[in-house]
């Protein structure tokens, strides 16, 4: 394996105190607020809840994308200010680049990277094609694969230049059954063997309690952590697990009983 | 068996000549008004021969050409810059815009006036068909460009330089590459204006040969050098912007 001395890895991620805002069409919308958490090296967190609670946002601000307005989010000590590829993302949609193909897709992030010689990158794009199981893929063009081996695409691609947190918005929300359950499989056997720090972000209970360690339930309008489950089910998980569905269904129990509740201010 | 595709048209267009050219014949018309496929290809094989119709088109091409590169040139770094800035797309943007609806051969008179009947009247007034139809072109290919790609890249480490040449111009380039051909389309027309309003004295092209044709009460000739435009209209189109635009597609999916 090139290039990747796991003690540099993962990595240690605090958020506190976040909030962040937008300007909607109904004025200041609080998307995020006094948001405190802290991912530990090498966790699998997943945050989860209803459209609307902020989780996107989270990620984006996790990814640098957007800036928060107040608090702060310190990757091992220093802040979080501007997109980074010690934090690569995973997006809803593949975000593949239609004019390359796969292994130039995967090569475009370790190009970027400095130190490496072109043979280095090239070897580290398909251990990465081949760890996500595409090795004979690398002349594909995305329009060739399907949405699966798109977003497998997609994993390598976030993988191969080696971040120190792997960050997920809602990646398998667009594809079917099958081939997200597959994908789970992946993730965890990539998580486990690598050891990577990842945060996921879905709305997928289930999903949430089959890949984490640890599921942060969010609340809606304005976003806020509204309880935290550990999840200390032995890996591989399965999905259809019935131990894992009880757990899901506690959350679920958890989120219902929130939304019910009476908002404040209306009482 | 199958019939091959290029059959049919080869056949329907057979059919029409031999029509006219028997209608020519009969005397229901004056050939001089309306001159049989014969005659026409009669000038056509004089014209080849005395190299005038070579020479012609070959001072035509280049100035297109030359015109064309030159307008490119200008116009995808305006349309980029458009595209960056606000304050480019309300001042350049808009004035591209509003020169892009003016007839190139209104430019004729201006380029006239400023430069004489020379090369750089010709010049100009292909790089003013040109220019502005690219930028418009670039500017919108570049700002609807998916702000996803933007995003991933930019997570990457993508900036700057690199984000413009590795990310935004390949996303951009179907949009950019229609523009090109707008522009193509434009600077031709605003060529062949040029050529048939105005005695070039640096040279002598297809325009001028219609001119001429014209002058000499010459329809054959006249016909002849319009086939000719037409021809170089047409292979411009097949040899150069279809496949690159079919390559485009097939690369990206969009066609089988």
């Amino acid at each position: 394996m090139p290039a990747n001395p796991s003690s540099e890895s993962s990595a240690q991620l605090t958020l506190s105190h976040v909030t962040k805002r937008f300007h909607g069409r109904a004025g200041l919308v609080t998307a995020v607020e006094d948001i405190n958490l802290q991912v530990k090296e090498g966790e699998f967190l997943v945050l989860v809840g209803p459209s609307g609670c902020g989780k996107s946002t989270l990620l984006s601000l996790l990814a640098g994308l957007e800036q928060v307005d107040e608090g702060s989010i310190k990757l091992d000590g220093a802040d979080v200010v501007e997109p980074g590829r010690d934090r690569l993302v995973m997006f809803q949609q593949d975000a593949l680049f239609p004019w390359l193909d796969a292994l130039e897709n995967v090569l475009f992030g370790l190009r970027l990277k400095p130190g490496l010689t072109d043979a280095e990158r090239a070897e580290a794009a398909r251990y990465y094609l081949d760890l996500v199981g595409l090795a004979d893929k690398e002349k594909a063009h995305p329009h060739e694969l399907s949405g699966g081996m798109r977003q497998r695409v997609a994993l390598a691609r976030s993988l191969a230049p080696n971040p120190r947190v792997l960050l997920m918005d809602e990646p398998f929300s667009a594809l079917d059954a099958l081939t997200r359950d597959q994908l789970y499989g992946d993730i965890q056997k990539i998580f486990t063997q690598r050891k990577k720090t990842i945060v996921l972000v879905t709305h997928n209970i289930r999903e949430a309690v089959c890949l984490g360690d640890r599921v942060v339930l969010l609340s809606p309008n304005p976003g806020r952590v509204r309880q935290v489950f550990n999840i200390d089910l032995p890996r591989p998980r399965r999905i259809n697990d019935p131990a894992l569905a009880t757990l899901a269904a506690d959350i679920t129990n958890a989120l219902s009983a929130h939304l019910a509740e009476p908002k404040e201010g209306l009482v | 068996m199958k019939t091959p595709r290029a059959l049919v048209p080869i056949v329907i267009g057979l059919l029409i000549l031999g029509g006219w050219e028997w209608f020519v014949r009969s005397g229901r018309v004056d050939d001089v008004l309306v001159p049989a496929p014969t005659q026409i290809g009669e000038w056509f094989w004089l014209a080849l021969r005395d190299g005038s119709l070579a020479s012609a088109t070959w001072v035509t091409m280049r100035r297109l050409m030359l015109g064309f590169v030159i307008g490119a040139a200008i116009g995808i770094p305006l349309g980029a810059l458009c595209a960056r800035s606000s304050l480019a797309r309300d001042t350049i943007g808009i004035l591209s815009l509003g020169l892009q609806t003016l007839p190139s051969v209104c430019w004729v008179p201006v380029a006239i006036i400023a430069f004489g009947q020379n090369e750089a009247a010709v010049l100009f007034v292909v790089v003013m068909g040109t220019v502005w139809a690219v930028v418009i072109a670039v500017q919108e290919s570049v700002l609807s460009v998916q702000p996803l790609y933007l995003r991933a890249a930019m997570t990457m480490g993508s900036r700057g330089w690199h984000l413009w040449t590795r990310v935004i111009f390949p996303a951009a380039l179907p949009g950019v590459i229609s523009g090109l051909k707008q522009g193509w389309a434009f600077a031709w027309r605003s060529l062949m204006a040029a050529e048939i309003f105005v005695v070039i004295l640096s040279g002598f092209g297809l325009g001028s040969l219609l001119h001429a044709g014209r002058e000499l009460l010459r329809m054959d000739q006249v016909v002849g050098v319009m086939l000719v435009v037409v021809g170089v209209g047409l292979l411009a189109d097949l040899i150069f912007f279809s496949p690159i635009e079919r390559w485009l597609r097939r690369s990206r999916g969009l066609e089988r």
